[in-house]
C-alpha cells in the first residue's frame, strides 16, 4: 500500500470566516455517558430549534394555532370537573383547581414520555443521514412538552383568577424543583424508550396503556391523603407508593397550588376532610429532591442504554 | 495549518448483521425467540488511512464496496464496530442534501433547523444567512414552506446551507450530479474555493473524471477493504482493474481444463478478451513514442479473446498531461457510439485505430484504452496510461494547432 505525499491543492490561504474553536470528534463503537453529555450539551442550540420547529410544525396550517395547545387542557379539565364535580358530586371545593394542579404536570410528563418513545423511528430520515447526539430527539419531545406545560401553566393561571383562588405564595419556588425532577424523569424514560422503540416498535403502543395506568396510579383525581394513605401507614407501606417519582410531584404541586392540606366538604353536614398529607414543607422538598437525584441516576442509566443501542440505529430503522 | 491530520480512520470495521425475516413486534420477537437466523457481512474490514489537512482525497469503489458506510461512519451517522475515526475540527455531511428538512416549515426555518445541526450557532448562522440564500438563488422563495419547492430548489438550498457553514471538513457523496449544468459548476468551483482555503474533502464518487480533476489522493476500497492508497491516476487504474475482477467473480468459473486455465489467476484468466499490448504507430514498449504533428495516428491494440466475442466496442481516452499537473481529457470516444461495433474471433488479433491526421504542435499526452462490451454494462479491459507520448512540431505556424490548409484564388 503505497501512502506517497502529493502535493496539497496550491497553498493554503487562510479562511474568510474567523476560525472557530477546534472541536475534535471520536466516532467508535462505545462512546462513555460523560462524552454522550457533552455532546448533548454541544448540541444544545440544535434542541432549542428541533423544539420551536415541532411547535410550528404542529400547528402549522391550523387557523388557532397556538390557542390550541390551550383550549385542549381547558377542554379536558372542563369535561373532568363535570364528570366528576357534576355528575359524581365530588365534594371537593374548587375541585377544578385541585384536577388542574394534580394534571398540570402529569400532563408534562405523560406528553414527554409519549412523544420521545416515538421520535427516533418517527425521525428515521434525520437518524439515518445526519450525525448529532440523537438523544437530541428525545429531549426536544420532552422540551416540546415542556412548552405545553408552558401554555398549560398560563390557563391555570387564567382559572385562578376567574375563580378568584389563591396559591400558597411562599411555596411558589418549590414548582422549580417539581419541574426539574418531572423534566429529568421523563427525559430518562423518553431516552431509554426511544431507544428501545427502535426495536421493539411495540414499545410505543405498551408505553399508552402503561401511562393511562400510572394516570390513576397516582393521586389526580382523588385524595391521597384520604383514601390510600391512612392503609399505607398503617402497613408501613408509605416509601412503595412514593417509588412512583410521579407522587412526590404531583402531591408538591397540589400543595403549592390548591394549597389547603384540610377542606370543608360542600356536601351537607360540612365534614372536614384531610385532602392533602398533613406534611411541612420540608418534606415535600426533601421528597422532590429525591425524585431529582434518582432521575440524575436514571438520566445515567438511558444515556447508556441508549449509547448501546444506537449503534445499529441506522440499519436497523 | 496544514501540516495535521485532519481525519485519521484507524483500523474501522463495520459489521452488518442481515436478518432473515426478522420481527419488530413484540409477540414476533417472543415468538421467534432463538429462532432468527442472520448473516454476518462485513461492510468494512481493518480500514485505515488518515487524511492530512487541507487535502482532498477521493473514495472511489464500485457498488456494495463499503463507500457509503465508510462515509457515514466518517459523519457520524453510523459507528463503527470496531476502530475508531478521529475527526480533528468541524465536519459537514452532503449524504444526502436537505436530509434535515423539514417540510414544513419555511426555507428560513429550515436554514437554521440544518444549520444548528450542521453545528452552528444561531449568531453564526445569521452571519451567513445572505450568503445561503443567496448562492441557493432563492431569494424570492425564502419564507416559502419547503414542501413547495422544487426538488432543484430544495436540493440547492441543502448544498447551499452545508458549503456555507464553512466546516473544516466537507464530506462529499456523489451530491455533485444534481442541479442543472450551471448549478454544478457553481458547486465545482465552491469546492475548489474551499481547497484553495485549505480545507479539508473526502470526495466519493463513481465518476473518475471527478476524482481526477478535484484531488489529491485517492482510496480504492473493494469488498469493504483497502486495496489502494495513491494518487489519482494510479487509484483509477487500480479501480477499474477491480471492476474487472467483479466482473470476474460474478461470471460462471469455465470448465476445467479450459483455454482460459492458461492465463494466471492475478491475471483476471476468466475474462473473455484482454488486452495484451498498445502500439502507437509502431513503437516498442518502453520507448516512449513521438508523433509528428500532421501525421497519421495509428493505435494498435493487441488483443486476445479466449472466446468469440459479438458487440465489442473500443474506446480511448486521450489525455494531455505528463503527471506533473492534472491531466486535461482532450477526447474521450466510445466506437459504438461512433456506429462501430466488433465481433470478435477467438485468439489473439490487433484492432487499428486510425486516426488520420494529429494537429496538436506541443505537449506530453497519453492514452487510456478500453475494450468493452457494447452495452458498456461491462469493461473487458481497460489499460490506464497504454501509452505515452510527446509531439514533435516541425512546422512554421504559431499556435496549439496545425490544421492543413490550403489558399486558392477564385479565378477569374
Amino acid at each position: 500500500m503505497s501512502l506517497e505525499a502529493e502535493k496539497t491543492g496550491g497553498a493554503p490561504v487562510s479562511a474568510g470566516l474567523p476560525e472557530r474553536k477546534k472541536v475534535s470528534r471520536v466516532v467508535s463503537a462505545k462512546t462513555s455517558v460523560p462524552q454522550r453529555v457533552v455532546e448533548i450539551w454541544r448540541s444544545r442550540e440544535l434542541l432549542g430549534h428541533l423544539i420551536s420547529s415541532s411547535i410550528k410544525v404542529k400547528y402549522k396550517n391550523s387557523a388557532l394555532g397556538l390557542v390550541w395547545s390551550m383550549v385542549n387542557p381547558a377542554m379536558t379539565l372542563l369535561i373532568y370537573w363535570f364528570v366528576f364535580g357534576v355528575v359524581l358530586h365530588n365534594a371537593i371545593p374548587n375541585f377544578v383547581i385541585y384536577l388542574f394542579s394534580g394534571l398540570l404536570f402529569f400532563n408534562f410528563f405523560q406528553t414527554g414520555v409519549q412523544m420521545a418513545t416515538g421520535t427516533i423511528v418517527d425521525n428515521a430520515g434525520l437518524v439515518k443521514k445526519v450525525a448529532f447526539p440523537r438523544e437530541i430527539l428525545c429531549l426536544a419531545a420532552v422540551g416540546t412538552s415542556a412548552v405545553f406545560l408552558f401554555f398549560q401553566a398560563i390557563v391555570m393561571v387564567l382559572f385562578l383568577a376567574v375563580l378568584q383562588y389563591a396559591p400558597d405564595w411562599g411555596l411558589l419556588w418549590m414548582l422549580i424543583p417539581v419541574f426539574l425532577g418531572t423534566a429529568l424523569f421523563s427525559s430518562a424514560l423518553g431516552i431509554a424508550l426511544g431507544a428501545i422503540n427502535v426495536y421493539l416498535r411495540d414499545m410505543k403502543h405498551l408505553i399508552d396503556v402503561v401511562l393511562t395506568a400510572w394516570f390513576w396510579g397516582t393521586p389526580i383525581v382523588y385524595s391521597f391523603a384520604s383514601t390510600i394513605y391512612p392503609h399505607l401507614v398503617r402497613h408501613g407501606l408509605t416509601w412503595v407508593y412514593m417509588l412512583n417519582p410521579m407522587n412526590p410531584i404531583v402531591l408538591t404541586t397540589q400543595r403549592v397550588i390548591y394549597a389547603h392540606p384540610i377542606v370543608h366538604l360542600t356536601s351537607a353536614g360540612a365534614p372536614i376532610m384531610q385532602l392533602l398529607p398533613n406534611w411541612g414543607w420540608s418534606t415535600y422538598l426533601w421528597m422532590d429532591l429525591g425524585v431529582i437525584g434518582a432521575s440524575v441516576v436514571l438520566v445515567w442509566i438511558a444515556l447508556a442504554i441508549f449509547g448501546r443501542l444506537e449503534g445499529n440505529f441506522a440499519e436497523t430503522l | 495549518m496544514n501540516s495535521g491530520v485532519a481525519v485519521s480512520v484507524e483500523d474501522v470495521s463495520k459489521r452488518f448483521r442481515l436478518y432473515h425475516d426478522r420481527g419488530t413486534s413484540l409477540k414476533e420477537r417472543l415468538v421467534k425467540r432463538g429462532k432468527t437466523r442472520y448473516e454476518d457481512l462485513w461492510a468494512l474490514q481493518n480500514v485505515s488511512f488518515e487524511v492530512g489537512e487541507g487535502e482532498t482525497v477521493g473514495i472511489i469503489g464500485h457498488n456494495g464496496s463499503g463507500k457509503s458506510t465508510l462515509l457515514k461512519s466518517i459523519c457520524g451517522v453510523l459507528q463503527p464496530s470496531d476502530g475508531q475515526i478521529v475527526v480533528n475540527g468541524t465536519i459537514a455531511g452532503l449524504l444526502e442534501l436537505g436530509a434535515g428538512f423539514q417540510h414544513e416549515l419555511s426555507g428560513r426555518d429550515n436554514i437554521y433547523l440544518n444549520g444548528s445541526m450542521l453545528g452552528l450557532t444561531k449568531k453564526e448562522i445569521d452571519d451567513i444567512f445572505d450568503e445561503i440564500v443567496a448562492f441557493a438563488e432563492l431569494e424570492k422563495f425564502i419564507d416559502n414552506q419547503v414542501k413547495f419547492y422544487s426538488s432543484g430548489m430544495y436540493v440547492r438550498l441543502g448544498f447551499a446551507v452545508a458549503v456555507n457553514v464553512n466546516p473544516d471538513v466537507l464530506v462529499i457523496d456523489e451530491v455533485l450530479a444534481v442541479g442543472d449544468e450551471r448549478f454544478q459548476r457553481k458547486c465545482l468551483n465552491r469546492i475548489r474555493e474551499f481547497q484553495d482555503q485549505g480545507k479539508t474533502i473526502i470526495f466519493v464518487s463513481h465518476a473518475a473524471a471527478q476524482v481526477r480533476a478535484i484531488c489529491n489522493r485517492a482510496v480504492v476500497l473493494d469488498q469493504g477493504k483497502v486495496i489502494t492508497i495513491s494518487n489519482p491516476g494510479e487509484a483509477i487504474r487500480v479501480f477499474r482493474d477491480s471492476l474487472l475482477a467483479v466482473e470476474d467473480r460474478v461470471k460462471p468459473k469455465p470448465a476445467e481444463g479450459n483455454a482460459a486455465a492458461e492465463h494466471t489467476a492475478d491475471q483476471g484468466s476468466q475474462r473473455s478478451v484482454r488486452i495484451e499490448q498498445v502500439r502507437l504507430n509502431g513503437s516498442i514498449p518502453g520507448v516512449q513514442p513521438n508523433v509528428k504533428t500532421g501525421d497519421a495516428m495509428k493505435i494498435e491494440v493487441d488483443y486476445h479473446a479466449t472466446d468469440a466475442v459479438e458487440g465489442v466496442a473500443f474506446t480511448f481516452e486521450l489525455f494531455l498531461g505528463d503527471g506533473s499537473d492534472e491531466p486535461v481529457l482532450m477526447m474521450r470516444s466510445s466506437s459504438d457510439a461512433q456506429g462501430m461495433v466488433f465481433d470478435l474471433d477467438q485468439g489473439h488479433n490487433t484492432a487499428n485505430i486510425t486516426l488520420p491526421t494529429w494537429p496538436i504542435t506541443d505537449g506530453s499526452f497519453f492514452l487510456n484504452v478500453g475494450i468493452a462490451a457494447r452495452n458498456e454494462g461491462m469493461m473487458f479491459d481497460w489499460k490506464e496510461k497504454a501509452v505515452s507520448f510527446e509531439t514533435v512540431y516541425e512546422g512554421r505556424s504559431e499556435g496549439l494547432l496545425s490544421l492543413p490548409y490550403d489558399i486558392s484564388l477564385r479565378e477569374q
